[in-house]
Formats: structure tokens, sequence, C-alpha cells
């Protein structure tokens, strides 16, 4: 039973003793050697994601209910891992251009990974708990890892306050929810509402909260503020593992707690949902459009993503629906994942050493001073606006299809009007690299160049043949 | 079944679709590398795919008479598999289409070295020997879509031959298309190229309305389906088609009413008068006839008409051509007067009387244009000699100097002896004269028309003497009496490649008769298997011995005619022709050939252009264009623009949609504010949220 119990949380477990094996091993690296850091740090990364790949059709529990094992969470935590590789991929030049090039960067993204897997697979409110700790505390510390930059330092902190603060509420619906079930057990809350023993309005008071504490990490409005401010002060490179591993591990928590433990409430939830989701859209849409400074555009631009998909997530609590939410958020994940890598890689690239070149008119002229970049970035903002060929309209046809098919056609219409807005926001970028008159500068190695390739080309590709990934997704199921 | 089974069975049937492989891949290799090669290379790849195809079609009919004539047939390809109609590419090699085969690559093989030697000089006479390499392709294409026509086992692939030796026919006889017969710049030619595309499409027309009958009451169009079908079907349906299938014959063998076409086709290289014009392509419409056998059998008054078309057609054709001045030009009303000799014998159902013309006429006519060719060669180099020797009255006479002109010749006889015997033997065996090949061919078709069809034999005997009668009058006029022109006299004879086919030809259209004598029946025992096998019964020819001395006896009688007016006191120069005292209107009308072009002119092409302007002046352009179109449509549509794009475009429209965009960005920047960078505001923010969420969840 232990050994079991052992074998459902195997990557993680190997993910964290390699991230603490590297931690000591870094000291032995001089500073000049960081890229054998960054080459271990894939390697871990790697290895997981194999040993994660081989759990491919099992499931079972684990130390005693805790955690779980399911194709939800195999899914989800390969995605964790490829994220978590790409951030490497992009980190280590960009590190050391920035002269910020020091080997803990490392081990705390793969701290920050093993805890996001390990919140795809919590089984227990506490588990989601421990896990949300583990995955921000190292962010935090990535957010200010450009220190003594004020604006790194600041993003840091920013982050720790008010993760902190949310972090308060997760806790305080945790223990709302125990207060109205007597367990923290996922399971035990369905059984307890199921046996009539719950207290109700104490259980959605608890689910009000928790959903608030999950809507900070994935930055839902009106718990999006931190966002602009720490993707814009954080290392670029940090942005982009913290947009797509933050997400993911927060919808994955989400999706997991809400739709296995919380389906009873689905009336009492949803028009909360659909406030969020509505807000989330139009809020972030429409302030991207406000925006000069490419990082904080991103930024409004990942709030407002975050809001399609939590427009999916309305449908949790209708049984016919549960699955096809979960599978086009999951889709959606993975479309806005490749993409984001991609478009967080082309802004790390044409970032300047002293932290400038990330007003939009330093994009100007990029067409013509790197035709393959700008292309590139073209994709990516195609994809972001849902035009084909790119994943990104997959993605959205697989949630527009969801919300409509859950009758929520008011929202679905939110949705697309919002989404036409952001194309202002999005082609106006190309529309500056390609007719606008510059210099600008774009510096990568070769693993940088290999993930804006590799997500572009991805971006395409996958996006011509979909049914692949559409039974990808349609396999990821959540089991207790 | 694919080709790989055709080869089990004996002989070499295998080898029918390399019919039309081997002339594509010549003219591929022209078309590919022809720009490297020499004129010799180019002719020789030419005539030797033509006769690679000519060796084929014997090692066919070897493995046809080894196989006891029964028909072999050798599917290519899958073609069209639409519900019940199965159509492949499948060749039919029987007796009637290897016949046909051994013709067009026979003769085409001895036309293609012909060319060899007719297109060098030609092209230099035209001063473009680009043209020379093309001239080949077209020739290799035209066979291999002869091919087509001759082996398709359907009528849909009958068809595609027949619409693509149309298109050869049209390339080749616009060849020079940029000019006229004489070399001046004219679209002379590109126009006589274009009659007689448009009056074959009239007839294919025609043929498409009878396979489409076909496919409609048969559901197939492959032959054997059709003719087991054809019996069940009622008259009507048989007439219909019989006659829908005549359309196509006068178009494709030149018969009334779409005749027209044939005589200007002229303008092409005498190579392709000779092969397309004279031997083969035109043929096509006898040959429809005969493989349409089963279906006009079915139908008396079909073979009526068809019999009735092809008599007047010989007659009508033969008063024309005693009135023509162009070597030419006499020889293709010559041309449209034996096809109806054909057209008649088919449409009589003497079918083997009619292929056997068919078979003689391929080789004495394409002698007879082939050396008329040479005839106009020999001329074009003494003027050329002339004007290049600065002597004699050339220089007078180059912008209107015509080589093909009887009235310019004379006294060819002594400068130009190898063409004249060959020229003589092609004209003796087109007069009917024995033993040559006509005598034999013509005299059965004469004495099947004198058992059942006395009109048809009347016309058929009268337009033999005219025959005989113009035959006489051009050897008379072109190798007797004395030189007309300075150029006559000083005409060459063509070298050895034009002259060795012609001798080739002299020699088949001499001993030709023998395929089919009285008694031996040689052509009806081998085509016979093909009628018999679709259950058409030929009756033995027999020879009439009234009918041939009187024939016989009526050509003599023409010839010397010919002599007593053209021979005796020849020709000289500037003189009006003596029929013309003699017959005076009627020779006029012969002239100018009974005013059939001005009648066409009149009645269908000024019509046909009447109405064209109609609909495009006074229905397209005025009442739908400028009434319908601009004033209504345009009109009220401007009329609507203009309300829609000021008061309601820019007033509201536009407005709104900047009105909503300003909306947009200032809202966007008065929510940017709130993002004030203070921790404080952002805790302010969730907390908002928070009790929000608790105090909806409280009331609800």
């Amino acid at each position: 039973m232990a050994q079991l119990d052992f074998y459902t949380l195997l990557p993680t477990v190997v993910l964290m003793a390699w991230a603490s094996g590297l931690l000591i091993a870094d000291l032995f690296i001089p500073r000049d050697r960081k890229a054998w850091t960054a080459g271990l740090a894939a390697l871990g990364l790697a290895l997981a994601l194999g040993l994660t790949l081989a759990q491919i059709g099992r499931t079972g529990t684990g130390f005693a209910g805790m955690v779980t094992l399911d194709p939800f969470a195999v899914l989800a935590n390969s995605l964790l891992l490829v994220s978590g590789l790409l951030a490497v991929g992009l980190s280590f030049g960009y590190l050391r251009r920035r002269d910020i090039d020091r080997g803990e960067y490392y081990s705390l993204t793969l701290f920050s990974v093993a805890g996001m897997m390990l919140m795809t697979q919590a089984a227990d409110l506490i588990v989601v708990f421990l896990a949300l700790e583990m995955f921000s505390l190292p962010l935090y510390v990535l957010a200010a890892f450009a220190r003594p930059q004020p604006d790194s330092e600041e993003a840091g902190l920013k982050y720790f306050l008010l993760g902190a603060f949310s972090a308060g509420f997760l806790i305080y619906g945790i223990a709302l929810v125990y207060g109205a079930t007597q367990t923290t057990a996922l399971a035990g809350v369905v059984t307890a509402v199921a046996t009539g023993t719950a207290s109700l309005p104490l259980l959605a008071a608890g689910a009000g909260l928790i959903l608030v504490g999950l809507g900070f990490k994935v930055a839902a409005v009106p718990f999006h503020m931190w966002t602009p401010d720490v993707y814009q002060g954080a290392p670029t490179s940090v942005t982009a593992f913290m947009a797509a591993g933050a997400k993911i591990a927060g919808f994955a928590a989400l999706m997991r707690v809400f739709v296995q433990a919380f389906p009873v409430l689905g009336e009492k939830l949803t028009p909360i949902l659909w406030t969020l989701a509505a807000l989330t859209m139009f809020l972030g849409n429409l302030v991207a459009i406000a925006q000069s400074n490419i990082k904080r555009m991103l930024a409004y631009s990942s709030i407002a993503h975050a809001g399609y998909i939590l427009m999916a997530l309305t449908a949790y609590a209708n049984p016919q629906m549960r699955q096809m939410a979960v599978s086009a958020a999951l889709f959606y994940l993975l479309a806005y994942a490749l993409t984001n890598f991609g478009a967080w890689g082309v802004v790390a690239a044409l970032e300047k050493q002293n932290g400038g070149g990330l007003e939009l008119n330093d994009y100007a002229g990029l067409g013509r001073k790197s035709p393959a970049l700008a292309a590139a970035m073209t994709i990516f903002m195609l994809s972001f606006t849902g035009v084909p060929p790119t994943l990104g309209l997959i993605g959205k046809i697989y949630l527009f299809r969801v919300t409509v098919e859950a009758g929520f056609i008011g929202l679905a219409v939110i949705g697309v009007l919002t989404s036409l807005v952001s194309a202002y926001y999005y082609l106006r970028v190309v529309v500056v690299m390609y007719m606008r008159e510059g210099e600008p500068e774009a510096s990568m190695d070769g693993w940088h160049k290999a993930v804006i390739a590799l997500s572009a080309a991805l971006t395409v590709l996958l996006s011509l043949a979909p049914a692949a990934l559409f039974s990808l997704v349609s396999g990821a199921t959540l089991l207790f | 079944m694919l080709l790989s089974e055709a080869t089990h069975s004996a002989g070499f049937f295998f080898l029918a679709p390399w019919l039309v492989f081997v002339p594509l891949i010549g003219l591929l290799i022209n078309l590919i590398f022809g720009r490297r090669f020499s004129e010799k290379t180019i002719g020789t790849i030419a005539s030797l795919a033509a006769g690679t195809d000519f060796v084929i079609a014997v090692l066919l009919a070897w493995s046809l008479a080894a196989a006891g004539g029964h028909e072999a047939q050798v599917t290519l390809a899958e073609w069209i598999h639409i519900g019940n109609l199965q159509l492949d590419w499948t060749f039919r090699v029987d007796t009637l289409s290897v016949m046909m085969m051994l013709v067009v690559s026979g003769v085409g093989t001895l036309i293609h070295i012909y060319a060899i030697g007719y297109m060098h000089e030609d092209v230099r006479y035209k001063n473009d020997p680009g043209r020379y390499r093309r001239f080949f392709i077209y020739l290799n294409l035209f066979i291999a879509m002869m091919m087509i026509l001759v082996s398709g086992d359907s009528y849909l692939m009958l068809f595609v031959g027949w619409e693509g030796v149309g298109l050869c026919s049209f390339l080749l006889i616009g060849f020079w298309y940029d000019m006229d017969t004489l070399g001046r710049p004219s679209w002379a030619n590109s126009n006589a190229a274009k009659k007689a595309f448009i009056a074959n499409r009239v007839g294919d027309f025609g043929f498409l309305l009878a396979a489409f009958t076909m496919f409609w009451y048969f559901g197939t169009l492959q032959f054997d389906g059709v003719f087991a079908a054809a019996p069940q079907a009622s008259e009507g349906v048989i007439l219909a088609v019989t006659l829908f299938l005549l359309i196509g014959v006068t178009g494709k063998s030149a018969q009334i009413p779409l005749y027209i076409w044939l005589p200007d086709a002229m303008a092409g290289p005498t190579p392709v008068s000779a092969l397309i014009h004279a031997a083969t392509m035109v043929t096509a419409g006898v040959y429809l006839v005969a493989r349409s056998a089963p279906l006009y059998s079915l139908s008396h008054q079909a073979q009526y008409i068809v019999a009735m078309v092809g008599g007047v057609t010989a007659l009508f054709a033969a008063t024309i051509a005693v009135g023509q001045y162009d070597i030419k030009k006499v020889l293709a009303y010559s041309t449209i007067s034996q096809l109806g000799f054909m057209v008649a014998a088919v449409g009589m159902g003497a079918y083997v009387a009619g292929l056997f013309h068919l078979v003689t006429h391929a080789f004495f006519k394409a002698l007879l244009f082939l050396s008329a060719g040479s005839v106009i060669l020999g001329m074009e180099r003494g003027h050329h000699h002339l004007a290049h020797h600065g002597h004699g009255d050339a220089h007078h006479e180059e912008e209107v100097f015509d080589p093909g002109d009887m009235r310019n010749m004379g006294n060819l006889r002594k400068r130009m002896p190898v063409t004249f015997t060959v020229y003589l033997i092609g004209a003796l065996a087109l007069g009917g004269i024995f033993p040559f090949a006509g005598f034999w061919s013509k005299d059965e078709i004469l004495a099947e028309a004198f058992k059942e069809f006395k009109t048809v034999y009347w016309l058929l005997a009268i337009a033999a003497f005219f025959t005989a009668f113009y035959m006489g009058r051009q050897i008379w006029m072109v190798f007797f009496g004395n030189e007309r022109t300075e150029v006559a006299a000083h005409a060459e004879e063509s070298p050895r490649v034009i002259t060795v086919p012609l001798m080739i030809l002299a020699a088949l259209s001499t001993l030709g008769g023998a395929l089919n004598l009285p008694g031996l029946h040689t052509l009806e025992t081998w085509v016979e298997h093909t009628f018999e096998a679709v259950g058409v019964h030929l009756n033995v020819g027999e020879f009439n011995l009234t009918v041939a001395l009187s024939s016989t006896g009526l050509a003599l009688l023409a010839i010397f005619l010919s002599w007593l007016l053209y021979g005796r006191k020849p020709l000289q120069a500037g003189d009006a022709d003596p029929l013309k005292k003699m017959l005076g209107p009627i020779f006029t009308g012969m002239e100018n050939k009974w005013w059939v072009d001005e009648g066409y002119q009149a009645l269908v092409i000024d019509r046909y252009n009447d109405l064209a302007r109609f609909l495009a002046q006074t229905l397209d352009w005025d009442f739908w264009h400028d009434w319908f179109h601009e004033k209504v449509i345009a009109g009220a549509y401007h009329g609507l623009v203009a309300f829609l794009s000021d008061p309601i475009d820019r007033g509201l429209i536009d407005a709104a949609a900047n009105g909503l965009a300003r909306l947009t960005k200032n809202s966007a920047a008065s929510l940017r504010r709130l993002q004030n960078g203070f921790v404080r505001s952002y805790a302010l923010s969730v907390l908002l949220g928070v009790v929000l969420i608790m105090g909806y969840l409280l009331i609800k």
C-alpha cells in the first residue's frame, strides 16, 4: 500500500528530490558554468516527464485519499512539465544577458513545478492549500529574482503580500467547508452532502472563499490586480513560466475541487462564475487596449484568457457538460501555454540588458529587421486573437461550443465580442512590427530560438490536425 | 479486364494501345527536344512513329487472321463508371478497325515521308523554317487521334478521336495562319481553319445528339451494347439516332449541306490536304456509318436518306470541280464527290463497296494531292529561279503569282516527268479506267446501286462521267499544251524524298483493285467477320458487266470530250475556259461553286450576325445594360446608397461606431487608472470581490 501511495506521486517526489539535489550541486558549479545547472534542471524535468508519461493509463489514490492519480492529472502534469522545460529553455540565455544567472533560479523553478503538479493531484483541500503555497512561494522569490532592481523587488513583494492575503481567504474557505462537512477530503464532502449531514449555506460560503483564493491564482477579475504589476516587474522568463504554470495549476485545482466536490452548489455558484467570467473577459480585453508596455499588455491578455476558460467552467455543475467543459479548458490551457511561451519568448528576445525595449514602439521595424521573429510573433498574436490557422482558434471554438451548448448564450456573446475587441491590441503589435520604421535589436541563444520556433510551429501545425488533441483532452477524465 | 489480362489472349492484340502511344511519344520527343534537332531528324522521328504504327497495324491484322477474324477488346484503363454507364478506354481490334488502321498508318507514313521534303521547301518559300517542327508534331497528333477514332470500342471514345482529328484539322488548315494561300499577310488561312472547325462543330453537335439519344434509350455507348439494344428500340428512335449521326457524317465527311469547309481546307499544306482532307479524316464519316451498320440496317428510311445525300453530293461536287482553276480545289471538290460515292454506298448497305472505295480512294487521292503538291513545288521552284536570276517578268508577278492556278501551268510533263506519270496514274484511277484501282471500287458501288437504288445509280453514273471529264481537263491543262507562263517553263522536278512516296502510291493506285477483285472478294471476306458478328449480313458484290462497260464507256467519252476541249486546241495564256463559251451561265455557276458559300452567307451567316447584333446591341446593351442595369438597378442602387451613406452611414452608424470606439478607449483609460500600483488598493479589490460573492451567497 505504501509503495502504491508513493507511486501516485512519483514524478512530483522525484522532481522535488531533484530540485533539492540541484540546489546542492549548484554550489559546486562556478558562476560561468551555470549552463550545467540549467541542463541538470532540464534533465530533471525530462525525467519527471518520462515518469509522468509512464503513469498514463494508471489510476488510484494515495496517502489515505489525500492525492489522486487520474488521466486528468497525468495530462495536466505533462503540460506543466513541458511548460517547465520551455521556461528553462527561455531562461538561460535571458538570465545571462540580464546578469542574473544565479543557480537557485532553476531549483526554484523545479520546486514550483513540483508544487503545481501536487496541486493537480490534490484530492483533499489541505493538500490544495499545501500545493498552492508550495508553488507560490518559489514564484514570489522568482518574481523578485532580478534584485536589486526595484521593479522586480516590488513585483515579488506585491505578489507575496497579495498572495498571502488571498491565501487567507482560501484557508478560511477550507475551514468553512470543514465546518459544514467535518471533512476536508473532496470525496468526503460529496458523501456528507449525499447523507444530508452537511450544512449547505456554510458549504457555499466555503466554496465561495475557495473560489476567491483560486481565482487570485488564475488572475480572475476582481482578484487580478496584482497581475500587470507582477508580470511587468518580474524577469520576463519568470513571467512566461508564471503565466502558463500558475494558470494551469490554478485551473486544475479549480476544476478538481468544484467539479468533484461542489457539483451540488452548481445553482448557487453558476451566477458567480458567470459574472466572474464576464468581468474577466471584459476588463482584461478592454484595459489591454490602453497599454503601451508589451508586458502589461500581455498581462491583461492573460487575464482575458483566464476569463475565456472560466466561461467554459461556468457549466461545471451540468452533468452532461462537465467533461466537455474540463476537456475544453484543458485544450485551451494547452493552446494558451504554447502560444504564451512563444509570445513571452519574443518579448524576452527584444528586452534590452537594462530592462528597456518593452514598449510597443520598440517593436517597430521588426518585420524587416528579423522577419522570422516577426512572423513568429504574428502567429502568436493571431493565436491569441483566435484567427486561423492557429491553435488559439480551435481552442476558442471548443470553449464557445461548450458555453453555447450549456445554454449560456449571453456569456458566449460577451466572449465573442470581447475577443473581437482583443483583435485591436493583438493586431496592433503586427501593424507596428510590419508598418512602422524602426531598428529593433533581438538577441537570443539557440535554446531560446528553439522555444519560439517550436511554439510557432506547434501553434500552426496542431491547429491543422486538432483531432488528435481533441481525443487527448477528451480522455482526460477526473477521478476520485 | 486490364492490359495485362489482354496479353493472355494470343497474338499481338496487347499492342493496340501503342497505336496511340507511339505517335504521342514521337510528338513528345519532337516537342521537347525538337528545338535542337535538324529538320531531317524531326521528320525521321515523326515518320518512324507513323511507320511503327503501320507495323503494329500489320501485326494486329496478322493476329486477327490467326484468330479467325474474331475481334479482340483491349482495355487500357477505366474511364467513366457512373451508375449504369460503364465506359473504359477499350480498344476494339476487329477486321473493320484494322482495315482503317492499315490505311491510316500506311498512307500516313508515306505522307510523313513526303512531307519531310515538301515542308523543307514550303517553310522556306513562306520564310519561316521554325514551323517545320510544329508541322510534324501536329501530324503525329493527328495519327494518334485517328487511331483513337478507328479503334475506340464505344461511341464516346470514337467521339474523342473524332474531336481530336477535328482539332488537328483546324491546326493544320491554319498552319500558315498569318497568311493566305499565296503567302501574303492575311487572315485567309486562319479563316479557312475557323470555317472548317465551325462547320464540323455543327456536325459534332449532331453526333452528340445521337450519343445522348443512344445513352437515353440504350443505356450505353459501347458498340456491342448499343447494337444489342437497338433491335428492341422503336423505329423513331433508330431513325433519330441514325439521322443525328448523319449530321455528324455530313460535317466530317464533307457532304451536303456541311461540305463547304473542305475546299477552303486546301489552305493547309499539301500533305495535310492529302492525309487529312482526302485519305483519312474525311473518311471517318464513312467509317462511322459502316461501324453503325446494325443501326442503319434497321431503318430503310435512314439508309435511303444517307444514300441520297451521298449521291447528290457526288454529282453536285463533281459539277463544281469542272469549273475550278486551282489544281487543289479541283481535287478538293473531287474528294467531296468521291466521299459522296462512299457515303452513298454505305447508305445503300453496300458496306464492302464503300469501304473498298475508301481504301482505293485513299491511295489515288493521296497520290493526286501529293502530286499536285509536287507540281506546285515545281512551279514555286521555277518562280524562285526566275526571281533570283532576274529575268522574265517574274518581278511583275511577284505579288500575284499563284503557283496552284492551272491557268499558269501547261506542258509540265516535259519538266516534271515523274510527277506527270504518277499524276496520270492517279487521274486514271480516279476516272475509273480499267484496270486501275478506282475502276474496281467505283464499279462495285455502281453495280450495287444499279440493283435497288436506281436514282442513286443515275446520280453516281453522271458524277462518274464528270469525274473523268474534270480529271481529263486537269491533265490537259497542267501537263500538255504549251507553257502559259515563264514560271511553268522553268518548273523543276521534285527530289526523291517526294517522288518515291508518289511512286509507291502510284503502284498502290494501280494494283489496289486487287484487294477485292470480283470472284475473289478478299476485302469482303476480311471485313465480313466484323459485320456478321453484329448481325449484319453482307451481300457478295456481283460484277455487273453492263454497268462496268457503260461506266467505262462514259468515262472514255468524258476523256475524249476533255481532249476535244482542252487537248486538241490547248489553252493559251489569257484565254477564257472554252466551256465558258459553250455553257455560258451554267459554267459560271460551276466556276462560282453554285454560289453556295454566298447562299450560306446570305441565309445563315448574315441572319446569324443580325440576330447576334440584335441580342448584343438591342437586347443586351440597350435593354439589359443601359436600361435595366444602368437605369433601374444602378440608378436605384445609387439612390439607395446616397441615402444610406450620408444620413444613415455617416450620420448614424459611423457616429455610433466612432462613439463606441471612443467610449471603449476612454473607459479603458479610466479603468487603467484603477491600477494605481498600491497594494492596499489591490487588496481592497480582492476584498470587494469577497464581499460581493459572500453577499450574493447570503441573499440567495
